[in-house]
């Protein structure tokens, strides 16, 4: 999800329009894998990882890495183009019908006091937590890690250490898609989907990245749950179809206050 | 050791090094002057592999690099201190310098050479959590000279390593340059601070508008008519 837009974006200032429907190919896969193989999609949320993580490094060896150099609205149609590839492929494999993964965790409530607690939201909540914090502590305390903020942080620099830059970028955006097909998975019991979700997918994480502060992990799961909250709000109190309203108000008082997002630092 | 011959690179029209030769044999400090633009930052990276020669063989130890990109130099063993210092700003003074131990040699001897930076730079050892971003400018250059020995060369390459910093401090970075090149590394340093660099160098080339105009050693170019006019304004 958003988590794994700030890694792309923030190491190589590309902007990925194709997230969204890479988190709905994670979806399918989920799908796929919970109907041909009756796998619940919190086991095989591993598996759609893996699997978006070749194709992140596919896209990025084959398509971006041509483009680095060029203007930023070269990059923007280059992956404008990947997403309509992505989304009318799911069509053709998987029809325009709404689809669901069916998961036993989804029809389990707690009942805690006055509150029902939906079980399937708290395990996608609990592992999108683990997934972020393990993604920190890669960054953060690897070598491969440190030398994907090196080169975020400067890319000329990184060369001069004796850094292939490209592979570098190559494995963030494996991860970055990685992340994306792990949260495609654990959603798929929540949200039913078809192939053009992913715009919607794609816009709702752009605020959140935007929210959080573009490059910042942490402002990114943040702006994840200031953006799911306002929405959750705004489908309560107006009606579920205008809960799109509440987290593009809250993006737009944001951006007035903080223009450059809540952890975002100030471009130098 | 490290050898150039005839090289030639530029950016689009500009050729910027026309037919460059010097040569920096083991242990030496060899320096390589001359003003603003005249090709001086344009050969290093040549050499560094981070732009394309357009003509021309550079050799280190006998062994063609010619055509290798900047992490197969790096690994055959130059290490490199950029001009503008290039430092990764939002990263701690201690990951800036583990990041330049990226050789076999300098990942093998990384606590050891942590331990030498930290004897010629004691600063660095008291800001070893802070961002390189807020560093003054002597310590960044000190970060980025540091960073480059963790990678354990055995030529050390540095661009301007003087620019924009206050005379005590500039005094104390060639000061360390001298103690380096005496723990055995060969130094090939560019400089437009003329004076500073013939006086810590054994030999001397004078690069104008991308070619070698003079050589020799420094004490006699020191003296050199040609350079006391052109150069030290005397
Ligand atoms: N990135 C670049 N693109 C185009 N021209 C450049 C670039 N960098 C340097 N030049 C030109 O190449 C020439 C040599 O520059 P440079 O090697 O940086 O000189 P020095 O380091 O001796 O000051 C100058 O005329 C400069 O204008
Ligand atoms: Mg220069």
């Amino acid at each position: 999800m958003a988590v794994g837009l700030t890694l792309i974006f923030g190491v190589m200032r590309v902007v990925n329009f194709a997230h969204g429907d890479m988190m709905v190919w994670g979806m399918y896969l989920a799908f796929v894998l919970s109907t041909r193989a009756g796998i619940d999609p919190y086991v095989s949320f591993v598996v759609c990882a893996a699997a978006l993580f070749v194709l992140g490094v596919a896209v990025q060896r084959g398509l971006v890495d041509r483009i680095l150099a060029a203007p930023h609205e070269m990059q923007i149609l280059l992956m404008l183009g990947v997403a309509l590839v992505l989304e009318n492929t799911a069509l053709l494999a998987f029809g325009p019908e709404p689809a669901r993964v069916r998961s036993p965790l989804a029809r389990l409530t707690w009942d805690v006091g006055p509150l029902y607690v939906d079980v399937a939201r708290l395990v996608t909540f609990g592992l999108a937590i683990v997934l972020t914090l393990a993604l920190s502590l890669f960054l953060f305390h690897t070598e491969r890690g440190r030398l994907i903020r090196a080169a975020a942080d400067n890319p000329y620099g990184a060369m001069v250490i004796g850094t292939d830059v490209r592979r570098v970028y190559a494995t963030a955006f494996g991860i970055g898609a990685a992340c994306v097909g792990a949260a495609g998975a654990l959603v798929s019991p929540i949200l039913p989907f078809q192939p053009p979700t992913g715009l919607s997918l794609s816009v709702t994480s752009f605020n959140i990245v935007i929210i959080g502060g573009m490059g910042s992990l942490l402002g990114a799961f943040i702006g994840g749950l200031l953006v799911s909250v306002a929405e959750s709000l705004g489908a309560v109190f107006l009606r579920p179809s205008l809960k799109e309203l509440f987290s593009f108000s809250l993006l737009i008082l944001i951006l007035l206050l903080r223009p450059a997002g809540l952890f975002g630092r100030r471009a130098s | 050791m490290l050898r150039l011959d005839a090289v030639e690179a530029g950016y689009g029209d500009v050729m910027a090094a026309r037919a460059v030769s010097l040569e920096v044999r083991a242990g030496e400090i060899v320096a390589l002057i001359g003003s603003n633009g005249a090709g001086k930052t344009t050969t290093l990276r040549a050499i560094a592999g981070l732009l394309p020669l357009r003509g021309g063989s550079v050799e280190l130890e006998g062994r063609r690099l010619s055509g290798l990109g900047p992490a197969a130099v790096v690994a055959a063993g130059i290490a490199h201190v950029p001009e503008g210092r290039q430092l990764f700003p939002t990263m701690t003074v201690r990951e800036n310098l583990e990041l330049g131990a990226r050789t076999a040699a300098g990942r093998a001897r990384r606590a050891e050479t942590l331990t030498r930076v930290f004897e010629l730079f004691p600063r660095l050892a008291e800001r070893l959590g802070q961002l390189a971003g807020t560093l003054s400018g002597g310590e960044q250059q000190m970060v980025a000279i540091g960073r480059a020995l963790m990678a354990r060369p055995r030529l050390l390459m540095l661009d301007e390593p003087s620019l924009g910093l206050a005379p005590v401090v500039v005094g104390a970075i060639f000061a360390n340059l001298t103690a380096i090149n005496r723990d055995g590394l060969t130094i090939l340093l560019v400089e437009q601070n003329v004076l500073r660099a013939l006086r810590c160098s054994h030999r001397a080339y004078v690069l104008e508008n991308g070619t070698i105009t003079l050589a020799g050693d420094s004490a006699t170019l020191l003296a050199d008519e040609r350079i006391k006019r052109a150069y030290l304004g005397r």
